[in-house]
């Protein structure tokens, strides 16, 4: 008898729960289940209106997130402005110290590079990879364990497709991985999830830089078992997966506690704009 | 204050958990901690959703909700629909328990709490390995889902006093 009652009142409250609608409510709990399990399983389809729509929904959510960090950003670049201007005085010092004598390696720099197009033209060597690319601003700088990534505002419209290579400066910080309309999903360098094809100068071994979540260092995989990288060197890309241009430097080589790392040469905490390579 | 600036106030007041939980969403605002080598979030919309769900479900409509949910998920490039399915589970363990209890305290608010995202977080984890293949790190999930617990009762308080604000609102409105 009573395990009977007590079976009615949970079938009592479990169609309280889920069917009723309740004070100011629209809509019942297992409606809205129910639209979402639909929702999720729409994620099947990669293609076609479905996935236009979604597509065309991402760029609003991303602008109107943009629109509403604007205030939340300001107080942030202004932290980072103030401890800029803190770290000044101490690098001018330091600056005022080294003997860059840039005049020089301007023109060593010119001389390497015309010295590599005359040998790229002796090989008969093609240019696979675009010049051509878009600076950005950065709408959203996503951390989560999932990923880590940002959001920037070029899409397909602008040409841009996935796999382009996107740079900080001079320096790669990761791929396009997701395309919509107006805005794309870049993958950073440091996201788990991130394998990229390097080569190590000055002896030019090869390996794959992979991301482990660190905003300062990636770890290096596939390195020969007899390597002889050392301290300092510098870790380039090396266009091995023929999407990503070869000889964009990403960081240089550090040994912490005898495992060799990347120290990546961005700063992934202050940027601001990117540039997104593309091919028309 | 006049009535027009009054009645600002009083309805941003009556709207706050919504605004928050979708300032929490579209910013993303949930913490991300790196803490010897192990990468976690802190649910900070869990928290929302739960306590509202449980006190005042007339605070933050399931609708809202489910739009929270999709924003999150655009927001955190998550497939598109588990966050909702996240959080609704969330309202259904909140509803149920304020179905079953008569008196509450910040203690039993706590446990089922815990027990709730515990299901919550299972749920998603299988959804997102074995349908979707996203590696999660499982030893990041439960760090996660238990330092959001252990923060509950800071915002039990703040949520506690934000209904009190309400309520004083509320009575203000019947009283004129």
């Amino acid at each position: 008898m009573s395990r009977e009652m007590g079976r009615d009142d949970l079938v009592i409250s479990a169609r309280s729960i889920f069917l009723k609608k309740g004070n100011r409510q629209k809509f019942s709990l297992l409606t809205l289940i129910v639209v979402s399990i639909i929702v999720l399983s729409l994620e099947y389809f990669k293609t076609g209106p479905i996935n236009q729509f979604r597509s065309v929904a991402k760029d609003a959510v991303f602008k109107t997130s943009y629109v509403i960090s604007l205030p939340f950003l300001s107080l942030k670049n202004a932290y980072y402005g103030v401890s800029d201007l803190l770290k000044i005085y101490e690098e001018n010092k330091q600056l005022k110290i080294i003997d860059l004598n840039i005049e020089e390696l301007k023109l060593e720099n010119q001389f390497l590079k015309e010295e590599n197009l005359r040998l790229n033209a002796l090989i008969e060597e093609k240019n696979l990879f675009s010049d051509n690319y878009h600076l950005t601003k950065i709408l959203l700088d996503q951390n989560s364990p999932y990923l880590r990534s940002i959001v920037i505002n070029k899409g397909f419209k602008h040409d841009i497709k996935i796999g382009s290579g996107v740079r900080s400066g001079s320096y790669f910080i990761g791929k396009v991985v997701g395309v919509n309309y107006l805005t794309s999903r870049v993958l950073l360098i440091n996201d788990l999830n991130s394998k990229i094809p390097v080569i190590i100068e000055p002896n030019g071994t090869s390996a794959i830089v992979s991301g482990n979540g660190s905003k300062f260092n990636g770890d290096i995989e596939y390195l020969p078992e007899k390597d002889q990288v050392e301290e300092g060197y510098i870790v380039y890309t090396s266009g091995a997966d023929g999407i990503i241009s070869s000889g964009i430097p990403i960081g240089k080589i550090t040994i912490i506690n005898n495992k060799k790392y990347v120290k990546f040469f961005a700063d992934f905490d202050q940027i601001k704009f990117v540039k997104v390579y593309f091919k028309k | 204050m006049s009535l027009f600036a009054n009645r600002i106030y009083s309805k941003t007041i009556t709207s706050l958990p919504t605004l928050i939980l979708f300032l929490v969403v579209i910013l993303g605002l949930n913490i991300n901690i790196i803490y010897k080598n192990y990468d976690f979030i802190i649910n900070f919309s869990y928290i929302i959703v739960f306590f509202w769900s449980l006190k005042k479900p007339e605070h933050l409509g399931y609708g809202l909700i489910f739009f929270a949910g999709i924003i999150n998920d655009i927001v955190q490039s998550l497939p598109i629909g588990i966050s909702s399915l996240d959080y609704l589970l969330l309202s259904v363990i909140a509803a149920f328990i304020r179905n079953r209890t008569i008196m509450y305290n910040l203690i039993y608010d706590w446990i089922s709490f815990f027990i709730a995202i515990l299901i919550v977080g299972s749920v998603n984890y299988i959804i997102l390995m074995t349908i979707f293949k996203i590696p999660i790190v499982y030893e990041s999930l439960i760090l996660g889902l238990f330092v959001t617990f252990l923060i509950y009762p800071i915002f039990f308080k703040i949520f506690v006093w934000i209904d009190n604000m309400v309520l004083v609102k509320k009575n203000d409105k019947k009283n004129r």
